[in-house]
C-alpha cells in the first residue's frame, strides 16, 4: 500500500511511530498526481510547488501532515483565486483561520488549491474557471460540487484530507459522488474570516476525509470562536474523538418521508433504506417524520443565496485585486471588468440577486424568503423534540454525466434539493459512504443533528462505517 | 412575476455588468424559469411569521475600541491592478 492511501490518522500514528517521515507522505503525494492528475484534475492550478511548511515551534498534533485547500479559503501567499478569472492571481495577505489553526497545529498546507464551481456557485464543478475536474469512479462523471476538486482529491488518494466549504451542499454531496466523508458543521461552528464570501448566513468551511475518525480530529482542529468572525459561536469545543464509541444502541432516528418522493433514483432509495435497516440492526430505533417545507428549500436558497452573493461580490470591481479591464470611465471600468471577469452561473446569480433585492421586489422575493427559512427551521426544531438525528439520502441521484445538466442550470439547481434545508436551518450534517450503484457510482448516507451536536453526527457515522466497507473501496485509476 | 429584458438591463446595470445582446436573450430566458419555480413561495400564507434575519440567537457583537495590527500599506496594496505611492488607481473621477 503507497503512502498516500491511508487515511490521516493511521498516518499520524506511523509519524509518530517514526516508520514515515512526513516528507515521504509528500513525496507519495506528489508521484499520486503525477499519475493520476492527468484524468481526475482535481487541483485548480499546476506548477506552484512551494508548500507551506508545517511551523517547527508549532504543536506537534499533525507533524507536517499535508492537507489541501479549496481554492476559495485564503492562504497567505499562495494563489487563492475562487476558480474564478476576476481574482487572476490573487495572493491573499493573510490565512483564514482555518490556516492558522492548522499550522499552529503543525499541518503543511498543500500549495495546490482544489478545483471548485467559481465562487462556489454550482454542484458539478463544471463552472470553474480551469475547466471541470472529473469524477475518480467514472471519469465521464461530475465529482459534485462545489467542493468537487477536494472530494476527487481525497477519493483518488490525491489529498490525504481536505477542507471544502459548504453553502447548499458543497462539501456533503460531492462527498457522497465521490465516495468520501464531508462535514457541514454547525452555522457559527467554524470560522469564516477568510473564507471568500458567497452566502455569508449560509456558508460554513468543513472536512473531507477518507472516514470518519479523520473527519472528528480535522473538525477538533477548525472548529472553535474566533473574535474576527462576529458569527462565529464563543462555544467550548468538545473532544470529537470521544464520539466515537460506536454506539448508537436505542438512538432515535428520524426518516423525513419528503425525502423519498419522486425524483429520488430508485437504485439510491433502495441503498439508502439498507443503510437505514443497517442503523437498526445496530441498536437504533427509525420513525419516519415530517419536514413539511422541504419542498420550499430550493426556491428560498435561491432568493437567500443569490441576494446575499450579489452583495458580497460587489467587491470584485478590478480595484483592489484580481482582473481589471482598462477604460477611461470608471464605471465603464467595472462593468466592464465584472463582464470578462465573471462566468455565466456567476452573473445569473449576481442578476437574480440583485432583482431580489431591489426596489419593488424586496418584500415579494426577500423578505418572503426570510420568512419561509424561517417555516424551514421551525420544521427541524419540532423533529429533534422527539429525536437524536435524521438520515434521509445526500443526493437524489449519483454522479451525474459531465454536460447533462451544464445547460439547464433549474435542474442543476434540483441537485442539491436533500441538503439546502440544512443550511437554511443552520445544523450541521454528514455525509458517507453507504454503497454504490450497479454502475459502480457511490452513494452517500446523509445524517442531520441539532445545533452544535456535531458529537452526534460523528458517532452515527461512526458506527456505520465501523460496520460496513464501503469506505475501504478505492476507485480503479 | 415576468422579467422582460428592461429590467434585465437595469438589473445588469445595478450589478455593474456589462451584457452582451445574446447573453441577455439567454439570461432573460433562463432567469425567467428560474423566477416561475421561485414563485411557489407565494402559494405558503407567511403573513404570521418573522423572517429569518439571522439563524443564531446572537446579535451585535462587539469589542472594545482599542487600535490593533492591521494589514501594511504595502501588504494591502500588493494585488491591486494599478497603484501609485499609497493609493490604488482608478480611471479618472472628476471633468
Amino acid at each position: 500500500m503507497e503512502l498516500n492511501q491511508f487515511t490521516a490518522h493511521e498516518l499520524l500514528a506511523k509519524l509518530k511511530n517514526k516508520e514515515v517521515s512526513a516528507e515521504k507522505i509528500l513525496l507519495s503525494l506528489q508521484e499520486r498526481i503525477h499519475k493520476t492528475e492527468p484524468k481526475v484534475k482535481a487541483y485548480a492550478r499546476v506548477g506552484e510547488v512551494e508548500n507551506s511548511a508545517a511551523n517547527p515551534s508549532a504543536l506537534s498534533l499533525l507533524k507536517g501532515l499535508p492537507i489541501t485547500i479549496k481554492d476559495n479559503i485564503c492562504t497567505a501567499g499562495l494563489t487563492t483565486e475562487c476558480c474564478s478569472k476576476i481574482l487572476r492571481g490573487f495572493r491573499p495577505p493573510y490565512d483564514a483561520t482555518v490556516i492558522s489553526k492548522l499550522k499552529e497545529n503543525g499541518a503543511t498546507i498543500f500549495a495546490l488549491k482544489a478545483n471548485m464551481d467559481e465562487f462556489a456557485f454550482g454542484s458539478s464543478c463544471e463552472n470553474s474557471y480551469f475547466g471541470p475536474t472529473h469524477n475518480p469512479w467514472d471519469l465521464e462523471c461530475v465529482p459534485g460540487g462545489s467542493s468537487g476538486g477536494s472530494a476527487a482529491a481525497v477519493a483518488s488518494d490525491e489529498a490525504i484530507w481536505a477542507l471544502g466549504s459548504d453553502t447548499g451542499g458543497s462539501i456533503r454531496q460531492p462527498a457522497s459522488f465521490c465516495g468520501v466523508v464531508g462535514l457541514k458543521p454547525t452555522y457559527g461552528r467554524v470560522s469564516r474570516f477568510g473564507l471568500i464570501a458567497f452566502a455569508s448566513s449560509l456558508d460554513q468551511i468543513g472536512p473531507i476525509t477518507k472516514d470518519v475518525q479523520d473527519a472528528a480530529i480535522l473538525s477538533g482542529i477548525i472548529c472553535g470562536h474566533d473574535p474576527r468572525d462576529s458569527t462565529s459561536v464563543n462555544q467550548e469545543v468538545p473532544d470529537y474523538t470521544k464520539s466515537l464509541t460506536g454506539d448508537i444502541k436505542g438512538l432515535k432516528i428520524g426518516i423525513p418521508k419528503e425525502y423519498f418522493v419522486a425524483g429520488l433514483d430508485t437504485e439510491v432509495k433502495s441503498i439508502i433504506e439498507e443503510a437505514i435497516d443497517k442503523l437498526k440492526t445496530l441498536g437504533a430505533f427509525t420513525d419516519p417524520v415530517s419536514l413539511p417545507h422541504t419542498e420550499y428549500a430550493v426556491p428560498v436558497y435561491y432568493i437567500i443565496a443569490t441576494a446575499e452573493a450579489s452583495s458580497n461580490l460587489a467587491r470584485f470591481d478590478g480595484v483592489q485585486y484580481g482582473y481589471r479591464v482598462a477604460s477611461d470611465n470608471l464605471i465603464q471600468m467595472y462593468k466592464m471588468t465584472r463582464a470578462q471577469g465573471f462566468g455565466p452561473e456567476a452573473k445569473r446569480r449576481i442578476l437574480l440577486g440583485t432583482f431580489a433585492l431591489s426596489h419593488g421586489y424586496y418584500d415579494a422575493y426577500y423578505l418572503r424568503a426570510l420568512k419561509v427559512r424561517t417555516l424551514i427551521k421551525q420544521d427541524f426544531d419540532k423533529v429533534f423534540q422527539d429525536f437524536d438525528c435524521i438520515v434521509a439520502p445526500t443526493s437524489p441521484t449519483p454522479a451525474f454525466k459531465i454536460g447533462e445538466r451544464a445547460q439547464d442550470p433549474l435542474k442543476m439547481y434540483l441537485s442539491d434539493i436533500y441538503t439546502i434545508s440544512v443550511n437554511l436551518a443552520g445544523i450541521p450534517a454528514i455525509s458517507i459512504p453507504c454503497g454504490f450503484t450497479k454502475k459502480g457510482l457511490p452513494v452517500g448516507l446523509q445524517i442531520m443533528a441539532k445545533p452544535f451536536n456535531e458529537e452526534m453526527l460523528f458517532r452515527v457515522a461512526h458506527t456505520f462505517e465501523q460496520n460496513t466497507d464501503w469506505h475501504k473501496i478505492k476507485p480503479k485509476l | 412575476m415576468s422579467l422582460d429584458k428592461e429590467t434585465i438591463k437595469h438589473v445588469a446595470h445595478l450589478a455593474r455588468i456589462d451584457l452582451q445582446p445574446s447573453e441577455l436573450e439567454k439570461l432573460s430566458e433562463e432567469l425567467q424559469k428560474i423566477l416561475d419555480f421561485i414563485d411557489k413561495l407565494s402559494a405558503l400564507d407567511v403573513d404570521q411569521v418573522k423572517p429569518a434575519s439571522h439563524i443564531l440567537p446572537i446579535s451585535n457583537v462587539l469589542r472594545e475600541d482599542k487600535p490593533q495590527v492591521s494589514l501594511t500599506p504595502e501588504m494591502a496594496l500588493d494585488n491591486a491592478p494599478d497603484k501609485k505611492g499609497n493609493f490604488f488607481c482608478v480611471p479618472k473621477i472628476l471633468e
